[in-house]
Parts: C-alpha cells; sequence; structure tokens
C-alpha cells in the first residue's frame, strides 16, 4: 500500500532524512519511533506531499508521490487520512463544519442529508456524536483528538497517517485514543503508519516497529524483537 | 556588519514579499473560484470594521473642523471652513486615516489568524483536503481587504463631513444646504477620483501584507504575536509610502 525508498530530505546543510525506507501492508500497523526532531514528521509530511524529497520515492497505492501534479494528489489524498499532531482543526468552524470540509472540498457529489449522516457516523465511531455543533475550543484536549480522528475517517481513507497521536495527552487519554486507533484499525480496515515516541502506543498498537535513527531506518521488527535487542540506541527506547 | 545584514535582511523580505503578491496576481483568476468565503471575508474584513472606522471618522472631522477655525477667524476667512476641511478631509484625511485604523484592526486580524493557522497545521490540513489554502485564505482576504477599503473610505469621508458639520455650528451658524454647497462646490473631480484609486491600493497594502506576515509565521505562539504586530507597522508605513507616490503621480498628471 505504501513503499518509501531511498528518502532523503535536507533543510539546508542539515539532512533530516538519510537513506530512509519503510512498507506498510495491507491493514498492518507501522510505528515509526524516534526521538523528537529525528524527522519523523518531515517523512510522514514527504508522505502525504506537504514537503517535497529531495531523492528517492514515495508509492502510495501506486502512485509516485513526488511526482504527481495537484490535481492527481488530491485524488491520491482522499484515500489517505492525515491525522496531525496539533489536531489541526479549523477554530473558525464548528465541529460539524470541520468533518464537512474535506467532504466538500474533494469535489464529491453529495446531498445535504448523505453529508449529515457522514459527519453523523464519523463523529459516533470516536463517541462525540453530541458535539456536532460546538466549536473546537469548547473541547478538551481528549475530544479535540478524537474530533480530529473523525474527520480523518470521513472520506473512508485506505491509508491512514498518525503524526505523534498521544503527545500532549495524559496518560488515561493517551490510552484511550490509543484504544480507538485500534478499534478504527478493525472497523475500517485500513493500513496505519503511526509516528509516534510513547512506548505504550508502540506497544499497544505496533505490527511492526521501524526505528527512525540519525535520518535512516536504524533497525526494524516486532515490539518483542525490539524490547529484546542489546544495541544501546534501541534499549534507551524501551527500558 | 549588523548595518549590512539588516539590509540584507530588508532585502530579503521586499523580495520575498514581492514574490507573495505576485504569486496572488498568478492565482486570482484561475479556478477554483472561492466566491463564498470572498463573501464572507467582505463581510468580516469591511462590514465589521465600520463601526470603528465611522466613529473615527466622526470625531475626526469634529476635531479637525475645531482645531482650523480660530486660524480662519484670525484671517477674516471663516466662511471658507466647510470647504477647507472638506477638501483636507475628501483629499487626504479620510484616506489616509481610514487606511491606518484598516491597518490596525484588518492588518492585526489577518496576520494573527493566519499566523495561528500556520503553527496549528491548520493551512497544510486545508492542503490535505483538496484545498488550495493560497486560494482560499489568501486571495480571497487580498481581494476583500482591497475592494472593501475604498467603500470605507467613501462612508468615512460623509461621516467625518457630518462632524465637521457638526463642528461648524458649535461656535457658528451654518444652514446643512449650505454647508454642503460650500464643500462640494470647492471639491472637484480631480479631488475625488485619486483619493479613491489610492484606496484600493492601501487596501491591497493591508491584505497582502497582513496575509505574508501571517502566513510566514514561525515560532509558535510568540510567532503569531510577532506577524500581528510587524503586519501593521509594514502595511502602516506602506500606506504612507503609497501616499507620497500618489501625491507625486496627481501632481504630475496636473491633478493637485
Amino acid at each position: 500500500m505504501l513503499s518509501v525508498q531511498h528518502l532523503y530530505k535536507s533543510f539546508g546543510s542539515h539532512t533530516v532524512l538519510n537513506d530512509f525506507c519503510v512498507e506498510l501492508y495491507d491493514g498492518e500497523n507501522v510505528v515509526v519511533l524516534g526521538k523528537s526532531g529525528s524527522g519523523k514528521s518531515v517523512l510522514i509530511k514527504c508522505i502525504i506531499g506537504l514537503l517535497k524529497p529531495d531523492s528517492g520515492s514515495i508509492m502510495v497505492l501506486g502512485e509516485d508521490i513526488p511526482s504527481l501534479n495537484d490535481e492527481a494528489l488530491d485524488k491520491i489524498r482522499m484515500k489517505i487520512g492525515f491525522l496531525f499532531q496539533s489536531n489541526a482543526l479549523y477554530d473558525s468552524m464548528t465541529v460539524r463544519q470541520n468533518l464537512e470540509f474535506p467532504l466538500r472540498r474533494h469535489s464529491i457529489n453529495l446531498g445535504q442529508e448523505q453529508v449529515d449522516q457522514l459527519v453523523h457516523n464519523a463523529l459516533d465511531d470516536v463517541g462525540l456524536a453530541h458535539t456536532m455543533d460546538m466549536m473546537p475550543a469548547e473541547l478538551s484536549g481528549g475530544m479535540r483528538k478524537r474530533v480530529a480522528l473523525a474527520r480523518t475517517l470521513i472520506l473512508k481513507p485506505s491509508i491512514i497517517l498518525y503524526d505523534e497521536p498521544t503527545t500532549g495527552l495524559d496518560p488515561i487519554t493517551s490510552r484511550e485514543i490509543i484504544q480507538l486507533i485500534k478499534s478504527v484499525q478493525q472497523k475500517y480496515h485500513a493500513a496505519s503508519l503511526i509516528i509516534s515516541h510513547d512506548m505504550d502506543c508502540v506497544r499497544m498498537v505496533a505490527d511492526r516497529v521501524v526505528m527512525l535513527i540519525e535520518g535512516r531506518n536504524y533497525r526494524e521488527g516486532s515490539y518483542d524483537a525490539m524490547i529484546s535487542e542489546k544495541d544501546p540506541l534501541i534499549k534507551a527506547f524501551f527500558e | 556588519m549588523l548595518h549590512s545584514q539588516n539590509w540584507k535582511q530588508f532585502l530579503e523580505e521586499t523580495g520575498d514579499l514581492s514574490r507573495f503578491a505576485g504569486r496572488f496576481f498568478a492565482q486570482w483568476f484561475r479556478p477554483r473560484h472561492e466566491i463564498a468565503e470572498f463573501l464572507r471575508q467582505c463581510f468580516v474584513i469591511g462590514y465589521k470594521s465600520l463601526p470603528l472606522v465611522m466613529l473615527t471618522a466622526f470625531i475626526m472631522g469634529l476635531v479637525l473642523t475645531m482645531q482650523i477655525r480660530p486660524f480662519l477667524v484670525d484671517y477674516g476667512v471663516e466662511s471658507q471652513l466647510p470647504a477647507m476641511v472638506g477638501i483636507a478631509i475628501v483629499r487626504e484625511i479620510g484616506p489616509v486615516i481610514t487606511a491606518l485604523i484598516f491597518a490596525g484592526k484588518i492588518g492585526s486580524s489577518i496576520g494573527a489568524e493566519l499566523g495561528s493557522m500556520k503553527v496549528t497545521e491548520q493551512i497544510d490540513a486545508m492542503e490535505v483536503s483538496g484545498t488550495n489554502p493560497f486560494k482560499y485564505l489568501v486571495v480571497t482576504r487580498v481581494l476583500a481587504a482591497t475592494l472593501t477599503l475604498p467603500l470605507l473610505v467613501m462612508l468615512a469621508d460623509a461621516v467625518a463631513l457630518y462632524g465637521t458639520y457638526l463642528g461648524v455650528n458649535i461656535r457658528g451658524t451654518t444652514s446643512f444646504g449650505l454647508f454642503w454647497t460650500q464643500v462640494f462646490r470647492n471639491l472637484t473631480f480631480g479631488d475625488v477620483l485619486p483619493a479613491f484609486v489610492k484606496s484600493f491600493f492601501f487596501g491591497f497594502a493591508v491584505g497582502i501584507v497582513g496575509c505574508y506576515k501571517g502566513y510566514h509565521s514561525k515560532k509558535g505562539t510568540e510567532g503569531v504575536g510577532r506577524s500581528a504586530n510587524s503586519a501593521v507597522v509594514l502595511s502602516s508605513i506602506l500606506i504612507f509610502i503609497i501616499d507620497l507616490i500618489a501625491v507625486q503621480i496627481t501632481d504630475v498628471l496636473g491633478l493637485n
């Protein structure tokens, strides 16, 4: 579903991604684990086409993302959900308008009744159907994350990219979000690429873990394989 | 060393702002046209600025009249008060003061709004949702600012002249009809047109600078505050520069 090969990305003289490779298969949850500032968010923004890599290929559902024009990129983005680290809910819109936005903007011909139904279903999936007419500022951090996830799900994506889904949340809310990610995965059968440094998230969600260290995939394997690693760079994460 | 660095920064910023303005013109006509968002921005930018602009215009007309009267009385030409203040308001004070108020209210609000959207990834989210954020956020706001400021200036001129009428009548007696006759008898096409035309440029400057500063906001919430502040400062300076150029052009064209 997703294949990143030999990806390079620099900002000035600072190389962030240095020959990074990762594969994501149908229905799989892959967690990319790395320190803050290791280039995890840069990777995910290259995958969604918000940043252009310096070189390398990013194949998503058979399309090479860096070579696509705006129109083709919009089409492929309909099949990719992206949960932003900061949720990125539009402050000036209600929860309902936030969820309607991708439906309206992707030129999907739907009647108001169908839109209402999709919005209701997506919010229901995250347990927040009652917040439909509230403003994002009226919601708690966990609720905002859930609404952002509902907006991600509304187009029924084949791949979901999560950028630090539990950052800034308390441990209880973090666990609720992790459970939600698992239940969403079961319901939508979407493949998920999760960027995180939250070990609870890695342990509970990951089918496979990719260690992003010094811009490259330093090690790859299951959570159990990683936890028994002797390499000090990896042990530092799992201890 | 510091001096040359400041110059380099100034030239870089000027270049970036010019490129940003060029991008606005390149994207202006391209579909998809964001009509609904443009109309919403006209309401937000134009209609919601109306009370502040009207209040300041009224006070401006009244105070200006009261300040000028003693000078004209000394020279025995008090009867020229409506004509003199009228010309000053229509030609210069109305457009410039309204534009400065507009820069303070709208420039800062656009800078802060887009800056906050930038640092909270809302602009990226828009792009991911199949929207060209430049067209949706920048083109609509710049067009709304460009088109609504001249209308605000016309209304502000009218309200300021009404303030002038009250100012004239505080220490004298001039009928409503006579006052307006005196104002309009001395106003020419060459007074009204340049003032109206330069208002479009003022509006464009406020819109483009506010959007540029917000769109390139950095360093979290601190950067948002800085964007709002620098949007007001830069657009105010640009208003005076445009005014200076406009005066030179009208002078060359013989409209002064």
